[in-house]
């Protein structure tokens, strides 16, 4: 089950943050900071995978902007790290070579990609074509 | 779009709005709005599992869709359906196998793959499933072998997601029914993941080998080396993954080893969250397998040191019991201890260097407690070190009371000591009550030192403290006080009271403060805890057994005779400044106000009475403060149950209906009640009073269905009250007479011939045959009882033999509370006879169905014993009952309660009236008709044992409008399903 799916850059600065738990809204930043300063502090030899207190985080660097995934322990941990490339791959292809500035201007896009891709903690599809078809629906409409 | 929003955010009491569109949505011909109505369901059974309960049958259609995308989705609803309940989709493994089969052999279009591996996460997801329903069934495990075997070869490429599936095919393969060849190829798979030099395998293949070596540990043994190198790696995670494989082989041959890494492990670690973590593993362990003493006791010193005040409250107080009890060999113990003191003298001796409050505490206690053991140190210097202690200020005031308390232990073994006398006049000026309170203690137990001595034995702490609840040795003094005018005992609720009403005329100040500040079950105050393990530490936690010498033994080892009197003249002289120490306020809670008020007012007039008196409030502010801190507070609840209990009886008993203030007055002051409350007390014994309890309670229940089943509730109310007491002596006799077999033999009798009048008398279901075998078969019906619901297992005999130790067993269920009645373990079943047990059976929480599980056992002659399995169906509507009330009644509940479920149904044409319905609904949920007024009715049920629910419902045409209401928050819910299927069935 994932608990929340977090993009954070380098500089700490959060870039999208989607929660599947209930976390208080001041307890995020929070938690955000905490999670960006342990991804950091990893080495590229070391493992991406965290263990954060009661749960696990599962982290991939792209550039300057980190991925960061929180699941709890029945999850498997290279599913999860197969998924956020996935993710990552759907993106470049919505956005061709996408960047961070791509997120930053398309926040909303980004977020209905995710939504297609994960719902209430769990993936649901995976699916590249399938998931750009509602958004590609929507572009065309608003195109028009 | 709109489905999307409906499965992220969607309050649970629209659902049933909005559910019908859904459901429509299901058929529709676009596999996107399919998928996500799915979706939106499974959002549903998130939030509300039991409103999508009929459309179940929706999600097998689904799961057989010609799309891919809607049979993914399914998988999730299933997924967690199987989680909660395995058994009831074992039907469906072959589906599951066959999806899977297919995934795998690519048959899915082209555009699921992923880098060319088809569908990869909808295999994992699969594999999860298939592994949640192979647990532990061999018959479903057969059927997967196969494709499991074809997954682990088919996710050959070198890809991190053919990785992920093949850790879930390992994970699988371990889960369920074993074989051997698959174990194999598993063990291969891990193999590889740990060998690989990328280091995310690695940690894939250590969390795999963690999991698969409690099941096979000689694979650990394969990778020792590996495992080795990652202890050593520089990747903390790792290190941490390996400790916890670590963790679960450790052995009495690998303890130090372990130990040693996990300690320097620990050093190094920051986080709050790992040490706690850790500290815990290292104390299990260390107190498993520990090879010797000396070793043992360092490593519990590093724990200690590092661990400090975050670690969880268990560790100190297992290791202090620890210490206490000892093990078997008596040297061996004090050797333990001896060392123990040395080390922490050591420890002590260092300048500079800070504890944590924790480990100074568990210091204090052990100095205290086993300093007598040392040679070549006296009891001064020991008092020494802890006063310095004390003078520090770093440590808080509850380790303090913890020094001061040891520094009392010790003092009677000194010859002189000045130190102790500073130490006295340092803190009875303190601002802490409780300090203060201490150095009273110990400065009067110090002008009487045979009192001290014999107050303080020297390692006593382990023996059973003996504590009387009843406090029965007061009942002389509270009869003879009475004699004298006083006021009788008065419970809290009621002092409140008056003195809510009386406030102008009675100054009750002070106390009323005490009482409102104590909450004496959930506060333990530092000087309790300090109190308790003075007296018998804390590992008198084995329990309180009770022994003949109760009264002597009491008040002997009395703590505080004297302690107790500086506090007393205190508050006498200047009543609102000193304000009321916790141990105070849990007497006044507990124990008769009248001896603190008598001795208030009393204490500078009748100094030898009110010695006696302080002997005796002394004497059971022992027994409530080792009560107290040795957490058997649960017992004391049940004691005071009984006693309520008893009370009551006694109260129709006199044929009056006293009130509350009478009571207990009355019941002090018969000294027939007085004797009996003693005999009672005395056999607190946990055990016995269960018994006990069930004994009466069955009796009551014997009574109740003897003598009348269809009298209305009140008369039965009464008549069984009425009779009670003469079986409440019997009671008593069976409580005197050592063996008090007679009477329970007396009572099985009776409850054999009083089942038959039963069965006939109440409603029961048919006999139905649970099990058989060529020797005896079990069949069950269920009796409804208007209290409870009794499920009887009769067994029979069919063989010519005699069968032995028969004994049914049933298994407690997680939705049910099972009482057993008597009778239930039969040593003999003679030829072709019958026997039943019965079992009565209350439900928890509501649910729609359950069943409950259990086993026969038995001998036959010359053979071993035999075992036969069966199971129960049970459904919530056995636990309904016909509430039977007034409109107005009806209409009062109905505002009071707060949840309620409304829903429309659709009536089959058969019933399309009124009246029919009713019927219908009277005679299938057994629901009380309350009224009918033109096309609406009123109906009332409960859940046993009391759980009140109402149902408002009107007819529109075809259609009936059902509108319930309960304090249950789950109960409208289950209770409609159940509605809905009467309704729509018929």
């Amino acid at each position: 089950m994932i608990k929340f799916f977090l993009m954070v850059n380098k500089q700490g600065q959060t870039r999208l943050s989607k929660y599947y738990e209930h976390v208080e809204i001041n307890k995020r930043t929070l938690l955000e900071t905490e999670v960006i300063r342990s991804c950091l502090s990893r080495s590229n030899e070391q493992c991406s995978f965290i263990e954060f207190k009661d749960f696990k985080l599962i982290y991939r660097q792209y550039a300057a902007l980190f991925i960061v995934v929180g699941v709890n322990d029945t999850e498997n941990e290279m599913a999860i790290y197969g998924f956020i490339h996935n993710f990552v791959e759907v993106l470049d292809e919505y956005f061709s070579r996408v960047s961070e500035l791509d997120i930053m201007f398309n926040l909303n896009k980004v977020h209905i990609i995710l939504d297609e891709m994960v719902l209430n903690g769990c993936i649901v599809e995976t699916n590249r074509a399938r998931i750009l078809a509602p958004l590609l629906i929507l572009d065309k409409m608003s195109e028009s | 779009m709109a489905l999307t929003v409906v499965s992220q955010i969607f309050p649970r009491e629209m659902i049933p709005a909005v559910l019908p569109l859904i459901e429509d949505k299901l058929q529709h011909s676009k596999e996107i709005i399919r998928r996500k109505a799915v979706l939106a369901l499974y959002k549903f059974h998130l939030i509300a599992p039991n409103q999508v309960q009929h459309i179940h049958i929706k999600f097998r259609k689904a799961l057989c869709d010609r799309d891919v995308g809607v049979m993914a989705a399914s998988l999730h609803i299933y997924f967690r359906m199987i989680k909660e309940n395995s058994s009831g989709y074992k039907d469906l493994t072959g589906s599951f196998v066959t999806i899977l089969k297919q995934v795998v052999g690519g048959k899915l279009p082209v555009d699921f793959n992923y880098h060319s591996v088809p569908a990869p996460w909808l295999q994992i997801q699969l594999l999860r499933i298939l592994g949640l329903l192979g647990k532990d069934d061999q018959r479903t495990s057969e059927l997967m072998y196969d494709v499991l075997d074809e997954s682990l070869r088919r996710a050959e490429l070198n890809h991190n997601v053919t990785y992920a599936i093949l850790f879930e095919c390992v994970h699988t393969v371990y889960s369920i029914y074993p074989k051997s060849e698959l174990l194999e190829k598993a063990a291969k798979c891990i193999g590889r993941f740990v060998l690989s030099p990328k280091i995310n395998l690695k940690y894939l293949g250590l969390k795999a080998l963690t999991y698969v070596i409690q099941q096979d540990p000689t694979l650990a043994l394969q990778h020792q080396m590996t495992i080795i190198e990652c202890l050593d790696h520089p990747d903390p995670i790792i290190k941490r993954e390996t400790l916890e494989l670590l963790y679960r082989i450790t052995n009495a041959q690998n303890i130090t080893v372990i130990v040693q890494k996990m300690l320097e492990y620990l050093q190094q670690s920051k986080e709050e969250y790992i040490i706690v973590n850790l500290v815990g593993k290292i104390a299990e362990t260390v107190d498993t397998y520990a090879p010797d003493n000396a070793w043992f006791i360092q490593t519990m010193n590093a724990v200690f040191s590092v661990g400090g005040d975050v670690m969880h409250p268990d560790i100190p107080n297992n290791f202090l019991r620890l210490l206490a009890e000892g093990f078997d060999d008596e040297t061996e113990n004090q050797q333990l201890r001896l060392y123990a003191v040395q080390s922490y003298l050591t420890l002590l001796d260092a300048e500079n260097v800070f504890y944590p409050q924790k480990f100074l505490q568990v210091m204090s206690w052990v100095l205290g407690e086993y300093s007598y053991l040392l040679d070549e140190e006296t009891p001064e210097e020991v008092i020494t070190k802890l006063y310095k202690l004390l003078m520090n200020d770093s440590v808080s005031s509850e380790t303090k009371a913890w020094l001061l308390a040891a520094v009392t232990k010790l003092t009677p073994q000194a010859h002189s000591s000045n130190i102790v006398e500073r130490l006295i006049q340092e803190f009875t000026v303190s601002l802490d009550t409780c300090m203060r309170q201490h150095a009273f203690e110990l400065k009067h137990l110090r002008e009487n030192v045979e009192l001290m001595k014999s107050l303080l034995p020297v390692d006593k702490s382990c023996e059973d403290m003996v504590v009387d609840a009843s406090l029965s040795f007061l009942d002389g003094f509270v009869a003879e006080e009475l004699s004298q005018g006083a006021a009788p005992y008065k419970p809290h609720h009621q002092r409140q009271e008056e003195k809510l009403s009386q406030e102008k005329v009675l100054n009750f100040e002070p106390y009323g403060l005490s009482f409102s500040s104590s909450g004496f079950t959930g506060r333990q105050s530092p000087a309790g805890i300090s109190l308790g393990s003075d007296i018998s530490g804390n590992s008198a936690e084995t329990g309180l057994k009770e022994t003949n010498s109760l009264k002597l033994e009491g008040i002997k080892k009395l703590w505080g005779k004297e302690g107790y009197l500086p506090k007393k003249e205190g508050k006498t002289g200047d009543e609102t400044e000193v304000p009321p120490v916790p141990q105070e306020s849990i007497i006044m809670e507990n124990v008769d106000q009248t001896i603190i008020k008598k001795d208030q007012s009393q204490v500078l007039t009748q100094s030898k009475e009110e010695k006696e008196k302080q002997l005796l409030a002394s004497s059971l502010f022992v027994g409530l403060g080792t009560e107290s801190t040795i957490n058997l507070l649960g017992k004391a609840d049940t004691v005071s149950h009984k006693f309520r209990r008893k009370s009551k009886v006694k109260e129709t008993k006199s044929g009056e209906t006293t009130s509350a203030q009478n009571m207990p007055c009355s019941y002090f002051s018969s000294s027939s009640d007085v004797t009996y409350e003693d005999d009672y007390y005395l056999d607190t014994l946990q055990d016995r009073g269960d018994k006990e309890l069930n004994k009466f309670s069955l009796n009551s229940e014997l009574l109740d269905s003897e003598s009348l089943t269809e009298l209305p509730s009140v008369e039965k109310l009464s008549s069984c009250t009425l009779s009670t007491p003469s079986l409440f002596t019997d009671d008593m006799e069976g409580l005197h007479s050592p063996l008090s077999t007679a009477a329970s033999v007396a009572n099985e009798i009776s409850l054999a011939s009083s089942l038959l009048e039963e069965t006939s008398e109440h409603m029961h279901s048919d006999l139905v045959e649970v099990c058989n075998n060529e020797t005896i078969s079990v069949s069950s019906y269920k009796i409804w009882k208007d209290d409870c619901l009794l499920v009887v297992w009769s067994v029979s005999n069919k063989s010519g033999l005699e069968l032995k130790s028969a004994d049914l067993e049933i298994s407690s269920a997680e939705n049910f509370k099972i009482t057993e009645q008597p009778g239930c373990c039969l040593p003999v079943i003679e030829t072709e006879s019958i026997k039943t047990f019965q079992y009565s059976v209350q439900m928890e929480k509501p649910f729609t169905e359950g069943n409950l599980f259990g086993f026969i056992n038995y001998q036959m002659m010359d053979t071993h014993s035999l075992q036969l399995e069966f199971s129960v169906n049970l459904s919530l509507l056995d636990f309904i009952r016909p509430l039977k009330i007034s409109t107005e009644n009806f209409g009062k509940l109905w505002l009071s309660f707060a949840n309620d479920v409304k829903q429309n149904v659709k009536m089959s044409e058969s019933q399309a009236a009124l009246p029919s319905a009713l019927k219908t609904l009277q005679q299938k949920l057994r629901l009380h008709v309350v009224e009918i007024i033109g096309n609406e009715g009123l109906l009332a049920c409960q859940l046993l044992p009391s759980i009140p629910c109402l149902l408002h419902f009107r007819v529109h045409g075809d259609v009936l409008a059902l509108w319930f209401r309960s304090s249950c928050s789950t109960l409208p819910d289950y209770l409609l399903y159940q509605c809905q299927k009467v309704v729509e069935g018929s």
